[in-house]
């Protein structure tokens, strides 16, 4: 409670409120909304903080519950909640925002009420997916995130800006109205749509099966999984320097999530019988799309592809369980796998966000986001090289940065399953490094490209403020990294005994 | 045989309403050349009262006059009150329409109060000749009102379709009307469940009767294969007049198609089930597909409607109460979404530019920030993205057909939803993302019409953000 407020709640509405007020109340008044929109995630952010030193990190169960009829007739509650595994995804968001705000401030000038209001309006339903507990709530914050996203992409984008929202938004809807038809049979058959119901209800292999791959279909294009990612580098491509932010630190986390809360959990045999579906395009997108990384020219379609690889581990780590527990009967054996992933999810955000701002400060400074257009930045950019290099070591999973952390258990866990797998995955670290490394010697080392890479500006006050904030975070999660794992432990372990019950 | 006087007072609201009609067709032909605006006000006030009439002798009960040809449920009294509040809504909107279009006549808003009461009557059917007396009250009306325009090709040429082809409906319900009486000996409703309870029915004629009942009815609510009518008409008819055809029918249409098939005919579900299947997949893909190729947003909206009725069906093929019950949810919410839609096209018209293309709303964002929030609002819904009403009008039905084991059907209804929301979203991409075509066509639209359309349009927020008042008022009215 916060004020005696709920404090999910608060998160949720306090966010759309104010994004509502700044698109009607801001029109023709820019300073307002970019103030009013600092002004509220800062506090949406300072409201979030409760959560963490609250939070009981002896329980698997929700925390901080609240539930209260919404539609009666489908025993539909409004149901919040936080455990372990969406608690950091929460902060994460929270966290993102002031960033992302502030990233914006000089740079969007046309509109800029709705800009500001568009990314408040998203908060708040990023954070009711991460916390709702009854899923036809879930699908409504999950499904409604499109609409500002769409908006944002098609208006504030690039050239090719309306085709690559029109595939964003189509993709995606795609991809989500099975997990609904999931939902509407599994309540036909529990008489309920609460997430937890769904966890202990019995299900049979078929519907099992089918649900598994309703929630796939789902999950893979929200993360988005080979092979239906194709949306995703188009819309970072044309997104605006926020849009990417939001959409590579926080939107792909749902798919993972989703994994987590819903798959894993609800249909744990259908996921044993085809673990080696979600391992093998994993694996594809660690490897694969690792070196079709390595071959782009756009900076920001580097970064995006470096994503997909990257968010590869997240599902490889979670899908290991079954590999681990068939080698070594210990369900317990498998955590490494699991919390690599959750650690690599909030690392990815991190990391990702950092890079697409970086290459903001670029765009915004010469319009360009080819790598050939520059050479030599650090010569006039030192802070900037500074941050750049930091950054890019992190997304190849240098040690003693968060990109380390992740991928390392999600490594060590795949030699527990399979050798093999081990074998693949580890290769990110010499492919990751390839094109990260590469693409930082490109941009920034040798010598000036070009006059207008000659007469760069270093980074303002604000750049400097929002890079350094994530190079801590970044540093930090990579050197000591316990905190974070010991919140998710004991659902993590709640989470493996779910996955390894079978329900038939 | 002595005669009883029947009771009267269920009717009340029909008699009111047919009385101040009669009399209001003759004062206007009085007053119509001294106060413009006099019929006008005199409508509203009309459906005000009725509607009045109605929330205050509103009952759970099921009451029956007119030697059980005439019902009064609460199923009849939410959904008259729909119309009442619907067709409040559709002339306020048209009024100015019909002056920029220089028709403003009486005679649109007496034939439109006709044809309500049309609809009452259909909604209150309880055996065969109320039914198709209260749908040929309305169609009647409605056929003038298409054909107003005299000076209109378009006009005149989607009136003669839409009466030919309603005419060929009609004589398909009649025909399968007759069967009915000859398979059961009875054309009241709760009779011919009894007859055909018993099973001393004759199959055949019962199952070519269903045919043929369904056929007609389909015809009216512009089910695949039987639209054909539905986009030339909603194209053809000027705005104000699509604007009617396309929100109120709606409602009195599924009501004769609950009346039927529910309470008439449910001894014979294995008839009708299947074909109302076929009725609605077909729906559910032209209403989706075609409507990608249309450039008039009259016509997009007609296809778009076809698909809609397609997930309308959905809910009466669950042969439920429930199904029955998140059918009429399903039609309350589009009835109210249609209105909000070719509101917004009648609002925004203007002399000699009726504002019913696509191109016609880019860059509306510029123009009119507000109208075109509205619009989003209004195109989302129709979409099924929450949180908008629309989206779970659809969740709705899908679960009633989910629950009735039709998984399969779900799938394609979903699907189908993904297809169309690709035309949804080209308006709200015209709106946002182009530039205005001709700055010039930005005018004002005036201040109360903004405020009634935006009511409209941000009750599909509200409603959507508790979306139990809605459902609770078709879950409970069955």
């Amino acid at each position: 409670m916060v004020f005696g407020l709920p404090i999910l709640s608060t998160l949720i509405w306090l966010p759309i409120l104010a994004g509502a007020l700044i698109v009607f109340g801001g029109r023709d008044r820019p300073a307002f909304a970019k103030w009013f929109a600092l002004l509220t995630s800062v506090v949406t952010f300072l409201v979030s903080l409760p959560l963490w030193f609250q939070f009981d990190t002896t329980t698997a169960a929700m925390q901080f519950v609240e539930k209260s009829p919404w539609i009666d007739q489908f025993n539909i509650h409004y149901h919040l909640g936080v455990d372990g595994l969406s608690m950091p995804l929460v902060l994460l968001t929270t966290f993102t925002q002031v960033l992302v705000i502030a990233s914006a401030w000089d740079v969007i000038r046309e509109r800029v009420e709705q800009y500001m209001g568009a990314f408040m309006i998203m908060q708040g339903m990023m954070i009711g997916v991460f916390t709702a507990l009854d899923s036809i709530l879930f699908y409504v914050f999950w499904e409604a995130l499109l609409i500002p996203m769409f908006l944002i992409i098609g208006k504030w984008g690039g050239k090719d800006r309306v085709y690559a929202t029109l595939k964003f938004f189509l993709y995606t809807f795609f991809g989500s109205v099975f997990m609904l038809v999931g939902f509407l049979y599994m309540y036909f058959q529990s008489g309920s749509f609460a997430i937890l119901d769904f966890h202990i209800m019995p299900l049979g292999e078929l519907a099992q099966i089918l649900i598994f791959l309703a929630f796939l279909i789902a999950f893979a294009v929200k993360i988005p999984m080979v092979p239906v990612h194709t949306w995703l580098p188009d819309a970072h491509v044309q997104a605006p320097t926020a849009g990417s932010v939001v959409l590579a630190a926080i939107m792909l986390k749902m798919g993972g999530y989703g994994f987590v809360r819903f798959s894993l959990p609800i249909t744990p045999d259908a996921s044993m019988m085809l673990d080696w579906l979600v391992i093998a395009l994993s694996l594809i997108a660690i490897f694969y799309i690792g070196l079709v990384a390595m071959m782009q020219k756009d900076m920001k379609k580097l970064v995006a592809y470096s994503s997909i690889s990257h968010m590869g581990f997240v599902t490889l780590g979670m899908f290991l369980v079954y590999g681990i527990v068939a080698n070594s009967g210990d369900a317990q054996g498998a955590a490494l796998g699991m919390q690599g992933a959750m650690v690599q999810m909030i690392s990815h955000g991190f990391i990702s966000g950092a890079m697409f701002l970086m290459i903001g400060v670029l765009y915004d400074r010469m319009q360009t986001r080819e790598i050939s257009a520059y050479g030599g930045v650090v010569n006039t950019m030192p802070w900037f090289g500074f941050f750049a290099v930091l950054f890019a070591m992190a997304n190849a999973g240098l040690p003693g940065t968060s990109g380390f952390v992740g991928e390392f258990m999600v490594i060590l866990a795949s030699f527990k399953a399979n050798v093999w797998y081990g074998v693949v995955a580890a290769s990110t670290l010499v492919i990751g490094a390839a094109y990260t490394l590469w693409m930082v010697k490109r941009v920034f080392f040798g010598p000036v490209a070009n006059d207008q890479v000659g007469s760069l500006a270093d980074l303002n006050r604000r750049e400097f403020a929002i890079m350094a904030t994530l190079a801590v975070a970044v540093i930090v999660l990579g050197v000591y990294p316990a905190p974070l794992i010991e919140v998710m432990d004991v659902s993590v372990a709640n989470l493996l005994i779910q996955a390894t019950t079978s329900k038939l | 045989m002595n005669f009883v006087i029947p009771s009267f007072t269920p009717a009340i609201p029909e008699i009111v309403l047919l009385t101040l009609t009669s009399l209001l067709l003759v004062a206007d032909t009085i007053w119509s050349k001294r106060y413009e605006f006099a019929t006008y006000y005199a409508t509203q006030v009309i459906l005000l009262i009725v509607g009045a009439l109605i929330v205050t002798s509103f009952t759970t009960e099921t009451v029956m006059t007119f030697d059980g040809s005439f019902v009064r449920d609460a199923f009849s009294d939410v959904l008259k009150l729909a119309i009442v509040v619907i067709s409040l809504g559709m002339f306020l909107f048209s009024k100015e329409y019909l002056l920029q279009a220089k028709f403003y006549r009486g005679e649109y808003f007496t034939l439109g109060l006709f044809s309500i009461l049309g609809m009452f009557v259909m909604v209150s059917a309880h055996n065969l000749i109320t039914l198709y007396l209260g749908l040929e009250i309305m169609s009647l009306a409605i056929y003038t009102l298409v054909a107003m325009r005299k000076d209109h090709s378009a006009a005149l040429e989607a009136a003669l379709k839409y009466f030919v082809l309603g005419a060929l409906a009609t004589g398909m319900l009649l025909y399968g009307f007759s069967m009915l009486y000859g398979a059961t000996g009875s054309i009241a409703f709760d009779d011919m469940a009894a007859v055909i309870a018993t099973g001393q029915v004759d199959h055949v004629v019962l199952s070519f009767a269903v045919v043929f009942v369904v056929i007609g009815l389909a015809f009216k609510l512009g089910a695949v294969p039987f639209h054909m009518w539905v986009p030339d008409v909603y194209h053809g008819a000027p705005t104000a007049v699509t604007l009617f055809i396309g929100t109120a029918p709606k409602i009195a249409a599924f009501a004769i198609f609950y009346r039927l098939l529910a309470e008439a005919l449910p001894g014979a579900v294995a008839d009708w089930q299947p074909l109302l299947v076929i009725l609605s997949v077909l729906s559910l893909i032209v209403g989706a597909l075609v409507a990608i190729v249309q450039n008039n947003l009259k016509r997009l909206l007609a296809y778009s409607g076809i698909g809609h009725i397609g997930f309308l069906l959905l809910g009466l093929i669950a042969a439920n109460p429930d199904g029955y019950a998140s059918a009429m949810v399903y039609t309350l919410v589009y009835a109210f979404m249609a209105l909000a839609a070719f509101g917004m096209i009648t609002v925004l018209a203007r002399t000699g530019h009726e504002f019913d293309r696509v191109d016609d709303f880019k860059g509306m964002n510029q123009r009119n920030p507000w109208l075109a929030l509205m619009m989003l609002f209004v195109m989302f819904s129709m979409a099924g993205i929450p949180p908008f009403i629309g989206f779970y009008a659809k969740v709705v039905v899908i679960e009633e057909v989910v629950q009735a084991g039709f998984v399969w059907l779900a799938v394609l209804a979903v699907i189908s939803a993904v297809i169309s929301a690709f035309y949804y979203l080209r308006v709200v991409k015209v709106m946002y993302f182009d530039a205005p075509e001709d700055a010039s066509k930005a005018e004002p639209v005036a201040r109360h019409l903004t405020w009634a359309i935006s009511v409209v349009a941000a009750a599909l927020l509200v409603f959507g953000i508790f979306p139990s008042w809605v459902i609770d008022l078709g879950y409970h009215s069955l």
